[in-house]
């Protein structure tokens, strides 16, 4: 168990190197799903326990959106599923 | 059904599992009791450890458990009874797991009744699609478990379990430590049930725990472990059965002490014994346990040691293998050759074979090869013939001309290697994937490799005794693929840093330069000659000048072999120093112009045709115009800088390094200078006056400002010595032109070498409190710390020879440890990337079709056709499309 003397703020969400994070909408996830002809465990995953999605209250299945700044590509946009632990 | 009827199997997998004591004593053909090996007469004791139950070995022989020879025996296990059980060592830790999770009394897994469904019904739904996530989950489970202190199903009390690598466990009791022995252990496993060890992720079926600690010891068959026959008729046995027969010892000694009822700690302690040994038997290399060694020397090598490391079974037969059709020797350079191939000796021509389908289209050829037999090149080894599928060598058939009348259509020759095949071609460390490449053969006399000089740099290769591997593909499959993907052609542009990782280096360069450098003009002989060696064609062009005679300039004769419509901008590498320059009207001849394919302006140097220099004209040239535009450049233009560089020669002497004498007083008085400077610097250190740079140390403060200083001091004086070199000293030209060495390496041949440094600092180590004994102690002064102010050409003083020797190893130490330590990072990171593929939507996905990247380098930019990792160069469509516009109006 983490422990509780420190707690998480939507402070973080303003961080500089915390990318944004939107959790889809069923029918979003589920265009995510068509348009990269993949299952959803074929995705990469991000916890439960993230502090982010802690905050955006994420549950097990979800589907969230990162956008982040990268040296390459400019924006990049990856999607990962939420699980459980 | 059986393996050997005619359906085809699909393996869809490979389950793992413990191997079960029933199994074990269904396969033993024989119980093992002896160490000896053999009676007195040399044949084997029975009940040894080459009874005859293991299988048939010896000529002649019938095997008495399946009544085979040698040939078809397949051999059999035989199995040692161990007195006491111990525990397979590498199943310490799930053994562990599980004591910790079970009841110590009842066997039951710590965890209520109703959790243990809940918890199982969603192990089950992970398991299918989240098996990753599945094996993170019993992980959770377990330590869920192991936290309970009290059972909840019968109560009982639960306490720690220690477990010390490989086999020792302890429970932690308030009042105490308790051992738990092997027999301990197995029962507290036994008494799981199978549905409490499905939750803690073994699956019962196939891997019971207490079958983890075993009794019956399995015994190989001799071929897993042949006994060699020296020439002195001596008999060496196999290691493992030297391991085995130590094993039997030892179990036979503990079973002597419990039939004599022998104390109990004896018993404990031959069983501890039998227990290491057994441990040593499966892994040699344990922690905590003693190695079984050859009479006290040579450690044994046991069962995980044939499969570990580079040289076990995995790595060393499995991935890696010894094949046919191959062949390796020396390289030496052959500028003449094109950068698309290879020379290939006679006598290994000889040898590499390829197997070719007789059609009527090539029967005449065939016969010729044929004809000629295995030993007169073009000639064949082998026939197959098709109408009796029997294969004819011809070393051994007299009359190769019947043979050849005879040949048909549908026969087969395995005929030499000739002009034409592809091989592969390869030099080790193999790196990256330009390591391995395609090159087209030429047969050719002696005994050496002959490569292009210019496919050096994608294989590192020098020829300073290098050798290098060459295989030939057989299939037509493979020859396609290595013309079509591996050939040199195809890699002139390289992934690793987006630019050609082929051109020119050296001679190239400074034969580039020398040829199109403002003054040089040539004779029509002369051209004749450069244009000869480039292969031109053509006709020549309207010379530069026409009285007294007729002079044409290497820049017209460079422009003959560039595209029509290539234009390209850039500096040269000699636009430095002195002939700097920024702008286009450049009065130094060191801005290149390429306009309409007619080189117009400046020289052509390292920037301009090296290998390895993203964004130079050959780059430029091979994304635009095609890499077989670029090679075609490199198989003709690039003969041509060579012929050039020929004809004038490019050599060095000690008068090229040679420096006036009032240059080297100059230098002289620059010295007595920064000497006098850094004395200053110590006395203000000595009386506590020198400024301390913040957050160092008095002594690192100065030692940083001397170091400095020296270097200010190297550097002044390479620039007096530069100034006075003549710009076509061929020393000066090659560093100029960027061909070889630099400025560095001038100023250490013609004034001074300068500051020696081990590990970034000036010279300590040597002597009680100085370097050596030609200084007094606590000297700091430059001489005393490894400054060198001699130079290559004059000669070193003896101490400043210590000093650079110092130095000198130090890098020497550095590229040893630096390419070990690289090479493993390398194999390791390979080992986890090699299966990622990029798909044809632009997500890099790995074999099981998990996404690992939504686009590829998150630009979907495949480095090898991008301009030094760009994407697009909007420079240059600009400058095309304002070159169009101006056309058309
Ligand atoms: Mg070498
Ligand atoms: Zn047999
Ligand atoms: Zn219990
Ligand atoms: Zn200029």
């Amino acid at each position: 168990m983490p422990s509780k003397s420190r707690r998480i703020t939507k402070k973080i969400l303003k961080h500089e190197l915390v990318p944004e994070h939107r959790i889809l909408s069923l029918e979003e996830a589920v265009e995510v799903l068509r348009r990269y002809n993949v299952k959803p465990w074929n995705l990469p995953q991000i916890s439960i326990n993230d502090p982010v999605i802690k905050l955006l209250g994420g549950k097990p299945g979800d589907i969230v959106e990162i956008r982040r700044r990268s040296p390459t590509g400019g924006e990049s946009v990856a999607y990962r599923i939420v699980v459980p632990f | 059904m059986s393996v050997y009827d005619n359906e085809s199997h699909v393996i869809k997998g490979i389950k793992f599992g413990v191997l079960p004591p029933h199994e074990i004593i269904r396969m033993a053909k024989v119980t093992v009791i002896r160490d000896a090996i053999y009676e007195a007469d040399g044949s084997p004791v029975a009940g040894g450890l080459r009874d005859p139950h293991f299988g048939a070995i010896e000529p002649g022989e019938r095997c008495p458990v399946c009544g085979n020879t040698r040939d078809t025996c397949p051999g059999h296990f035989g199995k040692i009874d161990l007195a006491r059980p111990v525990i397979v060592p590498h199943y310490g830790d799930a053994l562990h797991g599980i004591l910790q999770a079970t009841c110590r009394n009842c066997g039951r897994i710590l965890i209520p009744t109703d959790r243990i469904r809940y918890l199982t019904a969603i192990k089950e739904r992970l398991k299918k699609r989240w098996p990753k996530l599945a094996d993170t989950f019993v992980e959770e489970v377990k330590r869920e478990a192991a936290a309970r202190m009290e059972c909840p199903h019968c109560g009982a009390r639960q306490f720690k379990i220690r477990f010390i690598k490989p086999f020792t466990f302890y429970e932690e009791h308030p009042e105490g430590e308790r051992r738990l022995n092997p027999i301990d252990v197995r029962e507290r496993v036994e008494k799981t049930i199978d549905e409490d060890l499905v939750l803690l992720g073994v699956d019962p079926k196939y891997s019971r725990p207490e079958w983890m600690i075993i009794t019956s010891l399995p015994v190989p068959p001799l071929s897993v472990r042949p006994s060699i026959t020296l020439e002195t008729g001596y008999r060496a046995e196999d290691d493992l059965t030297h391991a085995l027969a130590e094993i039997v010892r030892q179990n036979e000694r503990l079973k002597n002490f419990l039939i004599s009822n022998a104390p109990e700690t004896m018993i404990e302690d031959a069983w501890l014994t039998l227990q290491h040994v057994v441990a040593s038997y499966i892994d040699n290399e344990l922690p905590n346990t003693y190695q079984l060694t050859h009479r006290r020397k040579r450690a044994l090598k046991t069962l995980a040691q044939r499969l570990k490391g580079k040289e076990g079974r995995l790595r060393g037969n499995l991935s890696g293998k010894r094949v046919n059709y191959s062949a390796r020797t020396v390289i030496s350079p052959d500028p003449m050759i094109s950068v698309n191939e290879v020379g290939v000796p006679v006598e290994i021509a000889k040898i590499l074979t390829v197997p070719i389908m007789v059609t009527p289209y090539n029967i005449e050829e065939a016969r010729r090869y044929v004809l000629n037999g295995p030993d007169k090149w073009p000639g064949a080894t082998y026939v197959y013939k098709a109408r009796n599928g029997k294969k004819i060598d011809l070393r051994y058939i007299r009359n190769h001309k019947q043979l050849a009348e005879g040949l048909e259509v549908g026969d087969i020759v395995e005929r030499h290697l000739i002009d034409g095949d592809i091989v592969l071609f390869n030099r080790q460390p193999s790196l990256h994937r330009m390591s391995i490449l395609g090159h087209i053969v030429r047969v050719m006399p002696y005994k050496t490799f002959r490569l292009n000089p210019l496919v050096c740099p994608p294989y590192n290769a020098d020829f300073d005794g290098d050798e290098m591997n060459l295989h030939v593909p057989r299939l037509y499959e493979a020859m396609v693929e290595a013309k079509e993907l591996l050939l040199v052609e195809k890699h002139i542009l390289t992934p690793r840093y987006g630019g050609p990782i082929i051109g020119g280096r050296q001679d190239y360069i400074s034969g580039a330069y020398l040829l199109t450098v403002k003054t040089s003009l040539f004779t029509e002989e002369e051209v004749g000659q450069i244009l000869a060696a480039a292969g031109y064609k053509g006709p020549l062009p309207e010379p530069a000048i026409l009285k007294p005679r007729k002079l044409w300039t290497g820049k017209q004769l460079v422009s003959l072999f560039l595209p029509e419509d290539l234009d390209f901008k850039g500096k040269s590498k000699i636009n430095a120093g002195s002939l700097k320059c920024g702008s286009e009207d450049c009065f130094h001849d060191s801005y290149i112009i390429v306009s309409g394919g007619k080189l117009l302006m400046g020289v052509l140097d390292k920037n301009a045709i090296g290998a390895e220099q993203p964004e130079n004209l050959l780059h430029i040239i091979a994304l635009e115009y095609g890499v077989s535009k670029a090679r075609l450049l490199l198989d003709t233009l690039f003969k041509g800088f060579i012929r050039a560089l020929e004809m004038r020669g490019l050599t060095m002497a000690l008068d090229d390094i040679e420096i006036p004498e009032e240059a080297k007083e100059e230098i002289m008085g620059m010295v007595d200078e920064y000497k006098e400077k850094v004395a200053q610097l110590i006395r203000d250190y000595e009386e506590g006056r020198l400024e301390v740079i913040p957050g160092r140390t008095p002594e690192e403060s100065l030692e940083l400002k001397i170091i400095g200083l020296l270097q200010e001091l190297r550097e002044k004086a390479g620039q007096v010595a530069v100034s006075h070199m003549d710009p076509f000293n061929d020393v000066f030209i090659m560093a100029r032109t960027g061909a070889r060495g630099g400025e560095v390496n001038i100023t250490q041949m013609a004034a001074m070498l300068g500051q020696q440094t081990v590990r970034g600092k000036r010279i300590r180590r040597g002597f009680r409190k100085r370097t050596l004994p030609h200084f007094k102690e606590n000297d700091l002064s430059p001489e005393a710390r490894g400054f060198v102010r001699g130079n290559f050409r004059d000669g070193l003083r003896p101490t400043e020879v210590f000093f650079h020797a110092a130095g000198g190893r130090e890098g020497l130490v550095d590229t040893a440890v630096k390419t070990s330590q690289s090479g493993y990072m390398q194999r390791r990171l390979i080992n986890a990337l090699q299966d990622l593929v990029v798909s044809y939507d632009g997500t890099v996905k790995d074999a099981w079709g998990n996404i690992i990247q939504f686009k590829y380098g998150e630009d979907g930019v495949d480095p090898t056709l991008s301009y030094h990792g760009d994407g697009v160069k909007i420079d240059r469509i600009i400058q095309r499309v304002a070159k169009k516009n101006g056309d058309r109006r």
